[in-house]
C-alpha cells in the first residue's frame, strides 16, 4: 500500500512537472530562458524587450489554426 | 538537401530504401542497421501478453458497443457518455494500432536519424524539445474555433452524421494527414507544405498550394469575423467584455515588460482574473441604459470595427496589445476546453437532438445542402483540416527530438482536437432541438418575429415557444437569442447549460454564457490578427517577385498596402456575410469548408507522392483513401455550390433568382457576391484538379517504371543521442 502511494505521488509529481513544462513552452517562458542563456543575460526589462524584438518576426509569421 | 534516386526495394525491411542508398556509413549507422529502427511487424500486432489482449479487446468491445448505441438508437434520447466512450475507444485503437502500422510499415520511422532540431539547433527556431511539450505546443496551435463551430452547425442533421464523420475522419484522415506531413517536414529540415509541394510535385504544385493557402486564409478570416459579429450584435454584455480585453491586454503588456519580465504564465493568470471581472462588469453594463446603449452595436458597425482592428493589428506597431492578448486567449482556450471536458464527464448530460433530423434531405435552415457532401465540408477541423498541414510543416517539425515522436505529436494531437469536436457536438445536442433551430436559423428562413419563427420551427416537428426563447434569453442576459447564426451562440448556450448544471445552477447561467462568448470571441480575434499578419507576409513574399520594394517587410508603404489588400479581401467576405439576408453562414461556411478540405487534398497529394517515391506504393492507400474521399466530397460540394438549381444551395441559381426579382437597392451587389463566390469556388477546384492530375500522372510514371523516383530528403545523419535512445 505504501509502495503504491509512493508510486502514485511520484507519478503525479512527474505529470505536474510535464504540464508545467508544456505551459512554459506554450507561453514562451522556456524560449525566454533559452534566450537569456544564449546571450548570457539575467532577466530585466531590457533583456525581455530584446527577447521580444528577436522573437517578434518568428511569432508574427506563426499562423493560428481555424 | 539532395535529390536521391530511389532504388528498387531491398530485401531487409528494417531500413527505408532511401536511407540505405543516400546516407553516409558511420559507425552509428551500422549500429542502427543492425537493429530495427522502428517497431517490427511483430510489434505492430503484438498481443503476446494476455493482459494486453484482454485490455485491447475490452477497449474494442466498449468502442463497438458505444458506436452501435449511437448509430442504432432511434426515438429515444441517449446519454452523451456514449459519444465520449465511442470517441475515446476509437482514438485509442486508432493510435495504438493504425498509427503504429503507419509508423512501422509506411513511414519507417528511424529513431537513429538526427532531426533538424538536433542538426540545426540554434536555440531559437530549432530546439530539441521534450515530446510532451511539443505535443502540448502543437495541440495549442491546431485547436481553434473550427472544431467548435463546424460540429454545432452540422448538428442540424442530428448528432449521428457529425459524430461518425468526426470519428472516422480523424482516425483515417485528419490524424494521418498531420502525422505524415509532420514526418515529411522533419525529414526536409522543417520545410513548409508549399515548399514540399514545389519540390516533390513541381512548380505547379507549389503555386497551387500557395493559392490554396492564401484563399483559405482569406475565407477563414472572413468567416471567423462573421462568427464574432453574429455573436456580439445587439449584445452589450458580450461587446463590453470583449472591449475590456483591450485595456486588460495593455495592462498585461506593461506588467510583463516592466514589473515581471518574462513571467507570462503569471501574467496570463492575472489577465484571466481581470477578464472574469470584465464578464461580471458586462452584466452591470447591460443593465445600465446609458452604458448599455454605447455597447449595443449593429452587425455592420461591429464589422467595420473588426476590419479596423484587423488592419491595425497587421499594419501598426501594437505589439504591446497583441502579444498579451495572444497569451490570454491561449490560456482561456486551454482552460475552457479542459473545463468543458470535466463538465461533460461530471454531468453526463442527455442529448435531446435526435440521431437524424429531417434536414438530411438538404432543406436545413442552418445551411442548405444534402447530408452528402455538406456534412463533410461543414465539419473540417475535428475530422480533417488542411490548415493543420501548415502547422505540421511550420513550427512543430523544428522542435521534434526524435523521428519516432512524430507519431505521438502528429497523430495524437489531432485525436485530441477531434475530441474537442465531439464535445462541441454534445454542447449543441444537449439543447432542445427547437431551441437549437431558433438560435441558428436566419430570419430569412424562419421569419423576423418571435411568434412567426417559433411557429415555423414547431411546424418542422421541433416544438418551441416564443415564451421559452424569451425566458432563455433572459436567463443568459440577452435581449433575444433568435437568428444568432454562426454556431457560436448555440455553442455558448449549450456550454452554459452544461456548466450551470455543474456549478452555480440557473443563477450563473448568464455568467457562463458570456464566459463562453468571451472565450470564443477572444480566440477568434486572435486567429484574426495572427491570420491577417500571416496573409500580409504571404502577399508581400509574392509581390516582392513583381516589384522588390513591395516584398520588403520593413518598408512601411509596403506594409500598409499589403495590409490593406489582405484586410480588404477578408473584409469583403465579412461585409458580404453581414449583408446577406440568409445570415452569411449559409454561403460562407461551406466555402470555408471546401477551401480547407481542398488544402487537405493538396497535403494528401504531396504525402501520397512522397510515399510512392519512397518505394512504399503498396501502402499508398493510407493517404490515397482519405484523398479519394476528400476529392469526392470537395468536388461534389463545389459542383452543388456553383450549379445547383436550388437558390439556397447554388450561387448561380441564387444570382438568377435575385436578377428575376423586382430591382431594389443593393441587389446588384448581392448578385455580384454570388457570382464572385461561384468564381472563387471554381478557380480553387480547377487548380486542385490540376495538381491532382499532375500528381496522378507522376504516380503512374513511377509505378510503370518510366520515371526514376526522386525524393528530396535531407541526407541521413546519425543522431548524437543514440546511446540515450538505446538506454
Amino acid at each position: 500500500m505504501k509502495n503504491l502511494l509512493v508510486q502514485f505521488s511520484s507519478s503525479t509529481r512527474r505529470a505536474l512537472a510535464v504540464i508545467g513544462a508544456v505551459l512554459r513552452e506554450i507561453f514562451d517562458e522556456s524560449a525566454y530562458a533559452r534566450f537569456l542563456e544564449r546571450r548570457q543575460l539575467t532577466t530585466s526589462p531590457q533583456a525581455y524587450a530584446e527577447f521580444l524584438a528577436e522573437s517578434r518576426q518568428q511569432r508574427e509569421r506563426r499562423p493560428r489554426c481555424c | 538537401m539532395v535529390a536521391c534516386a530511389q532504388p528498387e526495394r531491398p530485401a531487409p525491411d528494417q531500413l527505408s530504401p532511401f536511407t540505405t542508398r543516400c546516407r553516409f556509413a558511420t559507425i552509428l549507422e551500422i549500429q542502427a542497421a543492425s537493429r530495427p529502427p522502428y517497431p517490427t511487424a511483430e510489434s505492430v500486432v503484438p498481443m503476446s501478453k494476455p493482459a494486453g489482449v484482454i485490455v485491447w479487446a475490452g477497449v474494442a468491445i466498449a468502442g463497438a458497443l458505444s458506436v452501435a448505441t449511437i448509430a442504432l438508437h432511434r426515438g429515444e434520447e441517449i446519454n452523451a457518455m456514449w459519444l465520449v466512450v465511442a470517441a475515446v475507444c476509437s482514438y485509442a485503437i486508432g493510435y495504438r494500432f493504425y498509427s503504429k502500422f503507419i509508423a512501422a510499415r509506411v513511414l519507417t520511422l528511424d529513431a537513429m536519424r538526427a532531426t533538424p532540431a538536433e542538426r540545426l539547433e540554434n536555440g531559437r527556431d530549432f530546439v530539441r524539445t521534450n515530446k510532451w511539450v511539443v505535443f502540448g505546443h502543437h495541440f495549442a496551435a491546431i485547436a481553434g474555433p473550427g472544431p467548435l463551430v463546424g460540429p454545432v452547425l452540422a448538428a442540424q442533421f442530428g448528432y449521428l452524421p457529425g459524430t461518425l464523420w468526426i470519428l472516422a475522419g480523424a482516425v483515417f484522415g485528419g490524424c494521418v494527414q498531420d502525422f505524415v506531413i509532420l514526418l515529411f517536414s522533419v525529414r526536409r529540415d522543417g520545410k513548409s507544405l508549399t515548399e514540399m509541394a514545389k519540390s516533390e510535385i513541381g512548380r505547379l504544385g507549389g503555386f497551387v498550394a500557395y493559392v490554396a493557402v492564401i484563399s483559405i486564409v482569406v475565407i477563414l478570416l472572413g468567416v471567423c469575423a462573421l462568427i464574432v459579429v453574429n455573436a456580439l450584435k445587439a449584445s452589450p454584455w458580450g461587446t463590453f467584455t470583449i472591449a475590456m480585453t483591450i485595456p486588460i491586454a495593455l495592462l498585461m503588456g506593461v506588467y510583463l515588460r516592466r514589473l515581471r519580465p518574462g513571467k507570462v504564465l503569471e501574467t496570463s493568470v492575472l489577465g484571466f482574473l481581470l477578464v472574469l471581472l470584465a464578464i461580471w462588469g458586462g452584466s452591470w453594463a447591460s443593465h445600465t441604459p446609458s452604458v448599455g446603449r454605447s455597447f449595443t452595436l449593429t452587425a455592420p458597425t461591429l464589422a467595420i470595427l473588426i476590419i479596423i482592428y484587423g488592419f491595425a493589428a497587421s499594419a501598426m506597431p501594437v505589439w504591446l496589445l497583441l502579444a498579451p492578448r495572444d497569451y490570454l486567449s491561449t490560456f482561456v482556450k486551454l482552460g475552457t476546453i479542459a473545463m468543458l471536458a470535466l463538465g461533460i464527464v461530471a454531468l453526463r448530460p442527455t442529448l435531446h437532438m435526435p440521431a437524424l433530423t429531417r434536414f438530411i434531405d438538404g432543406t436545413g435552415p442552418v445551411f442548405a445542402g444534402n447530408l452528402f457532401p455538406f456534412a463533410f465540408v461543414t465539419i473540417a477541423c475535428g475530422a480533417i483540416s488542411g490548415f493543420h498541414s501548415l502547422i505540421a510543416s511550420g513550427t512543430t517539425p523544428k522542435l521534434i527530438s526524435r523521428e519516432t515522436e512524430t507519431r505521438m505529436v502528429g497523430y495524437g494531437a489531432m485525436a485530441c482536437e477531434s475530441m474537442v469536436a465531439i464535445m462541441a457536438v454534445i454542447a449543441a445536442c444537449v439543447l432542445q432541438p427547437g431551441t437549437y433551430f431558433a438560435i441558428n436559423s436566419p430570419a430569412g428562413i424562419v421569419g423576423q418575429l418571435p411568434e412567426v419563427a417559433t411557429a415555423t420551427i414547431s411546424s418542422w416537428g421541433f416544438p418551441v415557444s416564443a415564451a421559452d426563447m424569451h425566458s432563455l434569453a433572459q436567463a443568459v442576459g440577452e435581449q433575444t437569442l433568435f437568428n444568432r447564426t454562426g454556431g457560436a451562440p448555440a455553442f455558448a448556450v449549450g456550454m452554459a447549460n452544461i456548466f450551470s448544471h455543474s456549478i452555480g445552477g440557473q443563477a450563473l447561467m448568464a455568467i457562463w454564457y458570456h464566459f463562453a462568448i468571451m472565450f470564443e470571441a477572444l480566440f477568434i480575434l486572435t486567429v484574426l490578427d495572427a491570420g491577417t499578419r500571416v496573409g500580409r507576409f504571404m502577399i508581400q513574399d509574392a509581390l516582392g517577385h513583381v516589384w522588390k520594394p513591395l516584398g520588403r517587410t520593413s518598408w512601411y508603404p509596403s506594409v500598409l498596402i499589403n495590409s490593406a489588400l489582405i484586410v480588404g479581401a477578408w473584409g469583403y467576405f465579412l461585409w458580404q456575410g453581414v449583408k446577406d439576408p440568409l445570415g452569411g453562414i449559409n454561403s460562407l461556411w461551406p466555402l470555408f469548408g471546401i477551401s480547407n478540405q481542398l488544402l487537405a487534398t493538396v497535403a494528401l497529394c504531396v504525402a501520397t507522392t512522397i510515399i510512392i517515391k519512397m518505394g512504399r506504393a503498396r501502402y499508398a492507400l493510407v493517404t490515397l483513401t482519405p484523398l479519394t474521399w476528400l476529392v469526392a466530397v470537395t468536388f461534389s460540394a463545389s459542383y452543388y455550390k456553383i450549379f445547383d438549381p436550388n437558390p439556397r444551395i447554388g450561387f448561380l441559381a441564387h444570382a438568377r433568382q435575385l436578377a428575376a426579382a423586382p430591382s431594389t437597392a443593393g441587389i446588384a451587389r448581392l448578385i455580384f457576391n454570388d457570382r464572385l463566390d461561384a468564381a472563387v469556388t471554381a478557380i480553387l477546384i480547377i487548380m486542385v484538379a490540376m495538381i491532382l492530375i499532375e500528381s496522378a500522372a507522376d504516380w503512374i510514371r513511377i509505378l510503370a517504371g518510366r520515371k526514376q523516383p526522386m525524393v528530396r530528403e535531407t541526407p541521413f545523419v546519425a543522431t548524437r543521442f543514440a546511446t540515450e535512445e538505446q538506454a
